[in-house]
């Protein structure tokens, strides 16, 4: 069997269900199967990894291997799938432990890593740090600051404090203040 | 004008070559794995390599409304060091991505038994995972070089359609056109071809299968080469619909046999509005997309 193109959706979840280690073949071509069949991949490639059967920890070991392994658009797939992987009603949520890979992508300076790195999962699991660093590399690399998951929730005083001196910045060097920054700001003062 | 060029090392090129190529009309390139100039000891170096060509490279291009794809493979020169023949190993996962359009740059650097199996091999991986196969001539002992290489193409499972045989001159061509396989010409400001010669080539050839790059690199080279070469056959003489057969459709049609092109919405020339190749569109199962910022 070639590891291109090899099979329906139907017959790749299956696989996948049955012989965990068959998602390295099927999970590079899902987006192009379910392109064929008129669905949308990156749901392809959420279920392929809803699939694998087992035990979190496993479960986490294949995701981060898929993810390892992945280009671009497959590891942004996995990003946006981990809250899925965390759902309360799984078996065995993954809980925290798929951190390593959100802490990978907002490294990158990929805005679509970023950004699918920055949604329900991040705003439930990330230490606060990372997160309000996270939020600001949003700023910074114009992402839209809708695109963060819990932004409401968790834009606290240290974040206002590190956006006010952005935002200075931003000014004593005479370019605009995106108008981003003010959003997040009205949100931490809110939240106080 | 519509530009596609088909083997350019844009991970070599600046943010004002993309800008360059952009306002030139390229709208689509295809990236070669190759040699880096430095020569690389490990496997993992390899990876990190294709996964930038999978990864970074595609976003930065598409900054610039530029579509990038890859061909993966292991080239001839780092063929003949036992710590790079491990990547072989590796090449399946890689030729499993949306954006691999061919195994390459395969072929012959200077000739050895090494390389002979390395390039042996990846026709092999080329057929297995119903890609083509993109192989460079080498520099030294071009027409010999050329000559070995049809042979090994030929003793492939790959047919003569699904191989382009790159960085040909007035030497090798013939050979080449002779055995079926697609035709590339990599233009250069000194070496390899220039605008001129490559319009009187395709005087003497005609379009078909004529394939027509910058493979624009680390080295002495210029991005903005195929546009010259469009211009160059615009002031020959020939139409704007040649210009877009030889520049666009033939690199789309040779690559578009991956059924992994992600285009962007292009124009075709004298083509009124709404006859724009639209996002949506397929093209030989390949994904005609809406395009990138412009």
């Amino acid at each position: 069997m070639t590891p291109t193109n090899p099979t329906t959706s139907t017959d790749a979840l299956a696989e996948v269900a049955s012989d965990p280690d068959t998602i390295d073949r099927h999970f590079p071509a899902a987006a192009r199967t379910a392109a064929r069949e008129g669905r949308d991949g990156d749901a392809a490639r959420e279920a392929l990894l809803l699939a694998v059967p087992g035990r979190a920890a496993y479960v986490v070991e294949v995701v981060r291997r898929v993810y390892d392994h992945g280009d671009a658009a497959e590891r942004r797939a996995v990003l946006l799938a981990l809250p899925a992987l965390d759902d309360p009603d799984r078996p065995d949520p993954i809980g925290d432990t798929a951190l390593p890979i959100v802490r990978d992508a907002l490294r990158t300076n990929d805005t679509r890593l970023i950004a699918a790195a920055l949604g329900p999962y991040a705003a439930a699991h990330l230490d606060d740090d990372a997160w309000r660093q996270a939020v600001l590399k949003v700023l910074f690399t114009g992402i839209p600051v809708d695109q963060v998951a819990g932004l409401g929730d968790r834009a606290d005083d240290e974040l206002a404090r590190m956006v006010r001196d952005y935002a200075a910045e931003r000014e004593a060097a005479g370019r605009d203040v995106p108008p981003d920054a003010r959003t997040v700001l009205a949100l931490a003062h809110r939240a106080d | 004008m519509r530009i596609f060029d088909p083997h350019i090392h844009m991970t070599s090129r600046t943010t004002d070559d993309y800008q360059r190529m952009h306002a030139a009309g390229v709208r689509a390139v295809v990236e070669p794995s190759f040699w880096l100039g430095q020569p690389r000891t490990s496997v993992g170096s390899f990876c990190d390599y294709f996964d930038a060509l999978l990864g970074w490279e595609p976003f930065r291009a598409s900054q610039y409304g530029i579509a990038h794809h890859a061909t993966i493979g292991l080239n001839p020169k780092e063929a003949n060091d036992a710590r790079c023949r491990e990547v072989l190993d590796v090449l399946p996962r890689y030729l499993a991505k949306d954006r691999v359009v061919a195994v390459g740059e395969l072929g012959y650097d200077s000739m050895t038994p090494e390389e002979d199996d390395v390039f042996a091999a990846q026709l092999a991986l080329a057929a297995e995972h119903e890609l083509p196969a993109l192989v460079h001539t080498p520099h030294r002992d071009k027409l010999a070089g050329t000559r070995r290489t049809l042979d090994v193409v030929r003793e492939s499972a790959l047919e003569p359609g699904a191989v382009l045989v790159d960085h040909l001159n007035e030497m090798t061509v013939d050979v080449v056109a002779e055995s079926g396989c697609w035709m590339g010409f990599s233009v250069y400001p000194d070496t390899k071809m220039d605008e001129h010669r490559m319009v009187e080539i395709l005087r003497r050839h005609g379009l078909d299968r004529m394939i027509v790059n910058s493979a624009a690199d680390w080295g002495n080279s210029d991005p903005l080469k195929t546009r010259r070469v469009a211009e160059t056959m615009l002031a020959a003489g020939y139409t704007p619909d040649d210009v877009d057969r030889v520049l666009w459709r033939n690199p789309v049609e040779f690559y578009g046999q991956s059924g992994r092109l992600e285009l962007p919405e292009t124009q075709a020339p004298g083509a009124s509005e709404g006859e724009l190749v639209a996002a949506g569109a397929t093209f030989m199962g390949n994904s005609v997309l809406r395009g990138a910022r412009e």
